[in-house]
């Protein structure tokens, strides 16, 4: 591959496949089953010119490849604020850069939660995933293999099918390192939606990046709370692995979740910190609500169905407020056989696609304050976007909306 | 002062240092001309431009490929990194400026103990010898 026998794509990126296992001391390459691109948000004409010198090279990925959220909504670009030079010049490079990740074979995905559609690895597979929150899933809740990937990486796996044999491809790395214990908890909060990005909000400040394990918690919570730990994990900390005991593949008990690290520190999650942890993340000082924002990562299926329920037969949303829901291509479709999709537009719900609101201008400007279901979006959209949020539950949130005040309980958990 | 390092990445630079008391994420750390622009950053305002950036290790988002992949097109990259250990982010930056641009800055890995002999504002020259990177000061 490396001499250009299959033409100079797949020799470039071999090239930096190689060099990147012998500057992190891996032993050999492992053959991978799939990749999830992150190179697809624009972020400048480097990121371009990388993905566009491949196209021309003639590359095309060997392996199923999904992209994650781009810089523009192709269903709906009319949601992509155009007013200022820097954001047309994100729309345009955004639009092109997209269009070279579909010239190089790449599904039409757009989303950042590849694992809510059909195919999902296999638990062991090995996988090259890139974004952060799509990494920790994969390994966390489906037990595929999958290592740290970023941008440029990311498709030259794509595209050769290998991948440095290292970090989470090796087993012996894959042990918790550091335990959270949650069985002081109720099972009230255990119920409660925001409790699990408050989980990995505290996961992350607590693991940085080693991996955490999380003991008490219900043997059913659903892939919904997992995505939402892991996301949030992997923004206050660089987490790309956790356990759950009693839920995730490779936690079947304690002990199997520590393997030889029996000695792990543990830290004790109490209702008082879920409360802390929950003001330090929520900024706003404003009682108007701007704006609502949920799917982040994209919503499921589940989630929209719960909007559905949370706002049917209720109050209208309030005068002024701009109601966000951030999913992919697959998912809405489905959620519209479903007919939620047409309820929830008809309440005042804006369908954001193949993008995010924290990633590109979406929000209108004079958007201050904003809450949100998602520990990641709350962590990110105070530097982004420059907005104050509330971290709060789809209940709060909905609330919020009718009324057009930030309303929230501090002391939700006691 | 003459060190032994190891090649992290192929490339050869003179330049003054600057080393930083605390790493920097390419990434929402440096700016599109150079600048350090982190506020929170000991030598926030610094610029890396054409200087031999020493630090400690790699830090913060894997988009800082993004950033020096840029920086190197622009012209505007460090001369070379001097770090303790290896980091794949800023590595594939390099990789990435070196197939694009044909720009090859070196980055060396040096022991703890050589990192402290490494002084800020001095002028050295860095070259690869194999697996080797020699790092000499220019008197």
């Amino acid at each position: 591959m490396l001499e250009g026998d299959h033409g100079p794509a797949i020799a470039l990126s071999m090239r930096i496949i190689t060099e990147l296992g012998r500057i992190r001391g891996a032993q050999d390459l492992v053959d991978i089953e799939s990749v999830h691109i992150d190179g697809c948000i624009f972020y400048g004409q480097a990121g371009l010119d990388f993905a566009q010198r491949l196209v021309q090279l003639g590359g095309q990925v060997r392996v199923p490849t999904t992209v994650n959220v781009g810089s523009v909504d192709l269903i709906h670009p009319s949601l992509i604020l155009q007013n200022t030079d820097k954001e047309k010049w994100v729309a345009q490079g955004g639009r092109e850069l997209m269009q070279a990740y579909v010239d190089l074979g790449c599904r039409q995905t757009w989303t950042c939660a590849p694992y809510q559609m059909d195919s999902r690895p296999d638990e062991g597979s090995h996988i090259a995933w890139a974004e952060s929150n799509a990494i920790v899933f994969a390994n966390s809740v489906l037990g595929a293999r999958t290592d740290r990937y970023g941008d440029f990486v990311d498709i030259a796996a794509a595209i050769t099918g290998k991948a440095p044999r290292g970090g989470l491809h090796v087993n012996a790395n894959r042990h918790g390192d550091v335990v959270l214990d949650c069985t002081s908890l109720s099972q009230a909060a255990l119920q409660t939606d925001v409790t699990y990005p408050l989980l990995g909000y505290l996961a992350g400040a607590i693991a940085g990046t080693s991996n955490p394990v999380l003991v008490g918690l219900p043997s059913d919570v659903s892939e919904d709370a997992l995505k939402a730990v892991g996301a949030a994990a992997a923004s206050s900390g660089g987490v790309a692995l956790f356990h759950v005991v009693g839920r995730t593949p490779e936690a079947a008990t304690l002990a199997e979740a520590l393997g030889p690290n029996v000695n792990a520190p543990v830290h004790h999650i109490t209702a008082q910190r879920l409360n802390a942890a929950r003001q330090e993340l929520s900024t706003a000082r404003e009682e108007r609500l701007d704006a609502v924002s949920l799917g982040t990562p994209h919503a499921s299926v589940d989630e929209i169905a719960q909007a559905h329920a949370a706002t049917a037969g209720g109050p209208p949303m309030a005068e002024g407020v701009a109601f966000y829901i951030s999913t992919g291509r697959s998912v809405f479709a489905e959620a519209k056989t479903r007919g939620h999709v047409a309820a929830l537009e008809e309440w005042g719900v804006t369908f954001v696609l193949d993008t995010c609101t924290y990633v590109t201008s979406i929000l209108r400007p004079g958007t201050r304050t904003v809450m949100t279901n998602s520990g990641k979006w709350a962590h990110y959209a105070p530097g982004n976007m420059g907005v104050d949020v509330v971290l709060a539950t789809l209940e709060e949130c909905v609330n919020s909306a009718t009324t057009g005040i930030v309303t929230w309980d501090r002391e939700l958990f006691a | 002062m003459s060190l032994v390092g190891w090649r992290v990445t192929s490339g050869e630079a003179q330049a003054p240092i600057l080393k930083l008391d605390e790493p920097i994420s390419f990434w929402g750390g440096i700016g599109d001309n150079g600048e350090i622009i982190d506020v929170h950053h000991p030598q926030h305002g610094a610029v890396v431009t054409g200087r031999i950036l020493v630090m400690r290790s790699g830090r913060g988002s894997s988009s800082g490929t993004y950033v020096l992949a840029e920086l190197l097109r622009l012209g505007l990259a460090p001369a070379a990194i001097i770090l303790t250990e290896p980091d794949g982010i800023i590595a594939t930056g390099a990789l990435v400026g070196a197939e694009l641009y044909d720009v090859y800055m070196p980055i060396a890995t040096v022991s703890a103990a050589d990192y402290e002999l490494i002084e800020d504002g001095v002028e050295i020259s860095i070259v690869m010898r194999g697996d080797e990177a020699v790092i000499t000061s220019i008197a």
